[in-house]
């Protein structure tokens, strides 16, 4: 069903009217409001004057993740603390994580968003719903909770962490839909198969994001438990999930345009992508309040369609994600950078700098190992002293990560040492 | 007094620990004695060598992590309960043992080497319960039938 379909469906010029007017308000709110913007745009030689319709996105400054961590935690924020009324945080490319904010009218917004997405992937007040997200600071697990509560679905708020217990209240309460990333919806699918549980499950939609997943996987999915399994995207700097997601036909991920305006853009030359070429996703909010930001480099790889959906909706539809244009990985729907690692164990400062990371998938979830070397100076010995340094590393990654580490102790100098940019990663999935 | 041992970082890969052996044979340095310990992902060698300092050296230019530890080989007789014996007074005295293992002698005695929680103290305790401890230079020479 299509949730809302004056917004939905309306015709590109209708679009284009709202996203202008919207765009204008917006970017003057952000002009008084925020002073990082109101620098950029009058180092720039530009002023919310300047911009009349949609088309001059293009004269506005960017925004990236590290801007974000410059201003942290709310530099950007364009409203008083007392009209906010939500913080999220999600992985930053260093030490400080990314903080996010939310008005009462940016959640409506979200639960809107979230509520157009599962009825177009067919849930309604007729289904339960298990939402196996985290729930916290992480945006995905609150945020399909309140779309689905907006939908009027009976919401089981799982989180993660016990694929036990989800499985028992799965058959148990007849569970329709659930919400998870897609990997750990192979693993969930592969335990009811070894208990010999397959038959009794009686979902019917998967709602899967927070990772890249090939449409092999989905078909994986989908024969497996019988049902029907759709994509979902969102980043918690433009809102959480829901910020697009793909209809029964899989042609692309709709974008809900009237919030969020995609771009696509050359990663290196900043210039416009073409309609159909792999560039870059930028994406300007021109609703929100209590964060809103222009042209936010997402990193994420993608293209463009403005093509009329066979499934009725108007909206633009970005393709399944070819990769990011940074270092960053999704490790069990968690983003993690490189840099991250490197900052706490020079931090911890009983290891040399020099680690890998090695991402691999064994039975459908993802597994974090960490190469450090034993330099010299750190070396003791004694095994339980080497014991305790790995501890001690396994600890300070899984507090600045928010994941599970498998940490390894090698030998020094076997991590290979690059000039230039040095190979820090080796990811064995096959994703994209 | 306290004796040199070379202990060695060696993870679990193939050839590794040959290329510990290797490079000591390369230089002529003996193995008088060692141990393994050894752990799912990685091992630490423990040796007493003919030239610690050296070995050392030799290890690092091979790209390992490796240092000296000051341990003690204590002398034991042949006999049932002596190892009993030198580590009851060791207990007695509050210390305790860190790791342990046998340096390999031909004769009559055997010496244990001991990394214990305070060498002093240990000497100490030993040397009032009438205990001989190797010399560096016994240790190192021990089995060393080098043709020089």
């Amino acid at each position: 069903m299509i949730w809302n379909e004056t917004k939905e469906c309306m015709s590109r010029d209708e679009l284009h009217n709202l996203q202008s007017a919207r765009l204008k308000k917006m970017v003057s709110r952000v002009y008084h409001n925020v002073e990082f913007y109101r620098k950029k745009m009058q180092q720039m030689g530009i002023e919310p004057g300047d911009i009349k319709d949609i088309d001059d996105l293009v004269k506005l400054p960017f925004t990236t993740k590290n801007d974000l961590r410059e201003n942290y935690p709310f530099g950007l924020f364009a409203v008083p603390q007392s009209e906010v009324v939500r913080i999220h945080a999600s992985s930053g490319t260093t030490g400080k994580a990314t903080v996010v904010g939310y008005t009462r009218r940016d959640i409506e917004i979200w639960q809107e968003c979230v509520a157009r997405v599962l009825a177009m992937d067919g849930v309604g007040p007729q289904d339960k719903i298990q939402v196996a997200y985290g729930y916290g600071l992480f945006t995905g697990g609150l945020g399909l909770h309140y779309g689905a509560e907006t939908i009027g679905a009976t919401v089981v708020p799982m989180s993660t962490g016990n694929t036990q217990r989800l499985i028992t209240m799965m058959e148990d309460f007849g569970a329709t839909a659930i919400a998870c990333t897609p990997s750990y919806l192979l693993h969930i699918a592969e335990t009811l198969e070894e208990a010999g549980k397959i038959d009794n499950i009686k979902l019917k939609a998967a709602i899967c994001g927070a990772e890249p997943w090939t449409d092999n996987m989905r078909k994986e999915i989908e024969e497996k438990l019988h049902l029907k399994a759709y994509d979902i995207y969102g980043l918690s700097e433009i809102l959480g999930p829901g910020v697009a997601a793909d209809c029964e036909y899989h042609t692309g991920l709709h974008v809900y345009e009237d919030h969020f305006v995609p771009e696509i853009i050359h990663p290196e030359t900043l210039e416009p992508c073409k309609e159909g070429e792999v560039g870059e996703l930028v994406f300007t909010t021109i609703t929100k309040e209590a964060l809103p930001l222009l042209r936010y480099r997402t990193k994420d790889l993608t293209s463009i369609s403005y093509d009329k959906c066979e499934c009725g909706r108007t909206l633009a539809r970005i393709s399944r994600f070819k990769g990011r244009s940074d270092d960053m990985l999704i490790i069990r729907g968690v983003n993690v950078f490189p840099s991250q690692v490197e900052a706490a164990l020079l931090e911890l400062g009983e290891t040399s700098p020099h680690y890998l990371l090695i991402v691999d998938r064994i039975n459908n979830l993802d597994y974090l190992e960490v190469q450090v070397e034993v330099e010299e100076r750190f070396f003791s010995d004694e095994i339980k002293e080497l014991e305790n340094l790995t501890k001690k590393i396994s600890h300070v990654l899984h507090s600045a990560l928010g994941l599970s580490v498998k940490v390894k102790l090698v030998e020094p100098k076997t991590i290979a040492r690059s000039e230039g940019k040095a190979k820090r990663v080796i990811d064995k999935r096959k994703l994209i | 007094m306290v004796i040199k041992q070379l202990s060695v970082f060696i993870e679990n890969r193939e050839g590794r620990l040959e290329r510990v052996t290797e490079a000591l044979r390369e230089r002529n340095i003996n193995i008088a004695s060692f141990s393994l310990a050894d752990t799912s992902e990685y091992g630490l060698l423990r040796m007493i060598v003919s030239d610690p300092e050296e070995g050392q050296k030799v290890l690092k230019e091979e790209g390992f992590s490796a240092k000296l530890t000051d341990v003690i080989a204590v002398k034991i007789a042949q006999r049932p309960g002596t190892l009993h014996e030198v580590l009851k007074i060791l207990f007695d005295a509050g210390l305790s043992v860190e790791y342990m293992y046998t340096l390999a002698t031909a004769g009559k005695d055997t010496s244990i080497i001991m990394k214990l929680s305070n060498l002093d103290r240990a000497l100490e305790v030993l040397q009032a319960g009438k205990y001989a401890v190797c010399t560096d230079k016994e240790a190192y020479e021990i089995n060393n039938h080098v043709d020089k």
